[in-house]
């Protein structure tokens, strides 16, 4: 090549603050945009993975096996029975993180004063906190203690809609296989608090073998929830366990029960890509700018130097080099700014003013910036890959002036 | 230069200095204008894109059944209890109506019950309606798929959404029967004919809302002449802020009423937009920003290149104000040439998509969360086209003032010896 790497990157670093305005004018821009990138990128994540989290442990966990039906009609005629021992083996297995087998039906819940239209969910209460029911979220009473707990377990809002208190008796009514309605009363036992208020008011939690009593059902139940150890990769779950599963039941990952969630998922992927490309686009004239204004200010010496026997080739690296410092420093900054604008963000913004357009959305209102190590790369490997191939035009038009002409322009 | 005598002359001077000054460094002034063009293209696309699918979101989730405007009992609205009662109910709809020739209005009473058929029963919600005025205010009559909406106000007749319809198994012709409690905590049951089944494309609506005649209703939940909830609708939502003030006049005498607009009925719709809104704008002030430095850079390269020239002008008793008003002036015919390129180009996208619709892959199940089609058609008007062009357009003059400013600091003698 002629010239050492080594002389070549001190000549590209001199270079570059010739003009140390234009430079620095420019460094910002790569900053500002790099910064922006990954912010937004961190901030998105960050409300995806709240609406993930809410959905999953809404639906709960992370497969669930169903009646074909249920789904479709989710009455108590499409109930499973409880599990045999193949599929045990599996759910019991070292891969599951927990499961549960639970009821849930549409009922109608009655105060003395009002009455309203509920999921009734018939739970193990062992079983439901190993899925992840948040404890913390009782704010009166008790959880419901076992699966023959005779109490019924409300949201915060639905008790207000009753216009009832701990303590008090409230009837459940639904429909048994025959189309009977069946009731009960139940003892409200404990009062929960959701981030998604219409939790609140839809669900109510009474214990498994009463709600099975009460509805006639035997042993069956509505639905298997299992949980795996990551959200990310459930279809490893769901291949182990349709096998063993009766083929008019389905097993089904949280993608596919929730395709809102799911969708969310892979269009936020697309579009952190294409939000990125879109930043670096509007950096790009800048960028090209720069350089064409570097190679046009120094045509002579460029001249000077092709005279003095440098190939094309070297003023093409010499004029990459730039580019490559230049962008380099800006990443850098620009790393180190979202990065240090992010940690202080680690307990949440409060966007509560917008709570309800969240839950419209299913998120909550405290935003929880998520920075992946993959956005980070992706935000550093779009600039630079399109960096360098931007820089090639100016790169280029360089190494293309004749030595002589080149020496006699002014 | 003298002093001129004419301030025409010397603007028009000033204005072909400044054309040609741009064009002295051809490729620079085309990939400063194109940067803006560029955002501005990106711009317009994505507010119109944006106001479009405010404007369906609004649209659809209103017009589907709540209505711009709501007349209830002050604290119905969280608490939707039977006895908070709009008396005489359809008295005051019918004085609504006369004050507001324009607008749709309809009465409405809402009561929860069980339903059951032969073989289910679901807890869900009846409301009861006034069979002639109601397809003003709701497109839910208009979207049956079988059968025919209510007609008889007194009659035992049902609507129900098409979800509900298969989930209790039921068609037009079947019988339901519906148990619940009246106003006064009575016993109320009885027993409809399903006359219509409609399918919104609101998976909540075709799931849970069932429609009854209003005469009905009070009569079977000893409702007396009462309902719940007078639902106004206008053409144009921006008609709604204009009919709260005499709406609140003319229910003033009656204790305990109030007048709700769009914005209170669903507070989530509202700071759903405004959410995204205010991420939009974030991404729109980064884009702007970096289009902004831009100019900045060339504005200023082009102000350090020429201080020789600038050097020997102010000799020639140029006051530096003019040549600042010079650079401007270059700027603002730069970026004047990014907006309306951009503008055009970016109206012509628009335009394009308003016809045509737009979509993305995935679409179809995000915009359902909203009561949206899968297809948005982007709003194609002056403040969408305008308004991101627009605030480029003084940024980017804004961020000519540093390279301005530096001319002030130009003392003759030295800026001619720079190289």
């Amino acid at each position: 090549m002629g010239m050492p790497v080594s002389a070549m990157s001190k000549l590209a670093w001199r270079n570059l603050w010739r003009n140390y305005r234009r430079t620095l004018i420019m460094l910002l821009a790569i900053a500002l945009g790099v910064w922006a990138m990954i912010f937004m990128t961190a901030l998105l994540r960050g409300m995806v993975d709240d609406m993930v989290r809410q959905g999953i442990s809404a639906l709960p966990g992370h497969v669930q096996i169903h009646a074909n039906a249920y789904r479709d009609d989710p009455s108590v005629m499409h109930s499973l029975p409880a599990p045999d021992k193949a599929l045990l083996d599996v759910l019991n297995s070292e891969q599951v993180l927990a499961w549960s087998s639970r009821i849930k039906v549409p009922a109608m819940i009655s105060s003395e004063y009002d009455n309203a239209g509920v999921s009734l969910i018939g739970v193990d209460p062992d079983g439901e906190l190993a899925l992840g029911f948040n404890a913390n979220d009782i704010i009166e009473g008790r959880f419901l203690s076992t699966a023959g707990d005779n109490g019924i377990f409300v949201g915060k809002k639905l008790l207000h809609r009753l216009e009832t208190r701990l303590g008090k008796r409230v009837v459940v009514m639904s429909q048994d296989p025959e189309n009977a309605i069946a009731e009960r009363g139940f003892r409200i036992v404990g009062v929960f608090e959701a981030e998604l208020k219409n939790l609140e008011e839809n669900m109510v939690y009474a214990g498994r073998d009463v709600v099975q009593n009460m509805l006639g059902i035997g042993t069956d139940v509505s639905e298997i929830a299992v949980l795996d150890f990551d959200y990310r990769a459930n279809d490893g779950l769901v291949s182990r366990i349709r096998p063993v599963a009766p083929a008019d039941w389905e097993v089904l990952s949280w993608v596919e029960l929730d395709p809102y969630l799911g969708t969310m998922m892979r269009v936020m992927n697309g579009f952190v890509l294409v939000w990125m490309v879109v930043i670096f686009l509007a950096l790009s004239f800048g960028l090209v700018n720069t350089l064409m204004m570097a190679v046009f200010e120094r045509v002579r010496e460029i001249g000077l130097m092709r005279a003095l026997g440098m190939r094309p080739s070297a003023i093409v690296y010499q004029i990459l080099v730039e580019s490559i410092m230049l962008l380099v420093l800006g990443l850098v900054i620009g790393n180190l700014v979202a990065i240090g604008t992010i940690a202080p963000l680690k307990d949440g913004i409060d966007i509560s003013v917008v709570a309800e357009g969240m839950e419209m959305m299913g998120a909550s209102s405290m935003l929880y910036p998520v920075l992946q190590w993959t956005d980070l790369l992706l935000a550093n490997a779009v600039v630079i890959v399109l960096g360098i191939i931007t820089s090639l035009l100016p790169a280029w038009r360089a190494a293309r002036y004749r030595p002589v002409e080149a020496l006699s322009r002014t | 230069m003298n002093v001129p005598r004419r301030k025409g002359s010397a603007l028009g001077l000033s204005f072909r200095l400044a054309w040609r000054n741009i064009w002295r460094q051809k490729r620079r002034t085309w990939l400063t204008a194109l940067a803006m063009i560029f955002s501005n293209i990106l711009l317009v696309f994505m507010i119109s894109l944006q106001f479009g699918s405010y404007e369906m979101m609004i649209n659809n989730t209103l017009r589907m059944f709540s209505g711009q405007v709501q007349v209830q009992r002050e604290g119905y609205q969280d608490s939707q209890k039977m006895r908070q009662v709009v008396n005489d109910i359809r008295d005051l709809a019918g004085n609504i109506r006369e004050m507001f020739p324009a607008a749709s209005v309809a009465a409405r009473a809402n009561a929860f019950v069980l339903v059951s058929s032969e073989d289910r029963s679901f807890g869900t919600q009846l409301v009861g309606v006034e069979p002639d005025q109601e397809p003003g205010i709701s497109s839910i009559p208009g979207l049956l798929t079988d059968g025919r909406y209510l007609d008889d106000p007194d009659a035992p007749e049902v609507v129900i959404g098409s979800v509900m319809a298969r989930n209790l198994k039921v068609q037009t012709g079947d019988e339901l029967t519906f148990l619940g409690s009246g106003r006064d905590g009575s016993f109320a049951a009885g027993v409809l004919e399903v006359v219509g089944i409609f399918s919104s494309g609101s998976q909540d609506m075709d799931r849970s809302l069932a429609e009854i005649p209003l005469g009905y209703f009070q009569e079977a939940f000893a409702m007396e002449a009462g309902g719940h909830v007078i639902a106004l609708a206008v053409d144009e939502l921006g008609a709604v802020p204009a009919m709260i003030g005499p709406l609140k006049a003319a229910i003033g005498d009656r204790d305990g009423l109030v007048a709700l607009d769009w914005e209170e009925l669903m507070p989530g719709l509202k700071q759903a937009i405004q959410a995204d809104m205010t991420s939009a704008w974030f991404m729109y002030a980064v884009l702007i920003v970096l289009v902004a430095f831009s100019v900045l850079n060339t504005q200023l390269m082009s102000v350090l290149e020429r201080t020789r020239e600038f050097g020997v002008i102010m000799a020639l008793g140029i006051k530096p104000r003019r040549l600042a008003l010079l650079v401007l002036l270059e700027t603002f015919l730069m970026a004047s040439l990014g907006f309306l390129i951009g503008m055009l180009l970016g109206a012509f996208v628009s335009g394009y998509f308003a016809q045509a619709g737009f979509a993305y892959p995935g679409m179809d199940e995000l915009a359902a969360k909203f009561n949206m089609p899968p297809v948005i058609y982007p709003s194609f008007d002056l403040l969408s086209i305008m308004l991101g062009p627009v605030v480029v357009f003084i940024f980017c003059l804004f961020a000519a003032i540093y390279p301005a400013l530096k001319l002030y600091g130009l003392r003759p003698v030295d800026a001619m010896r720079a190289v």
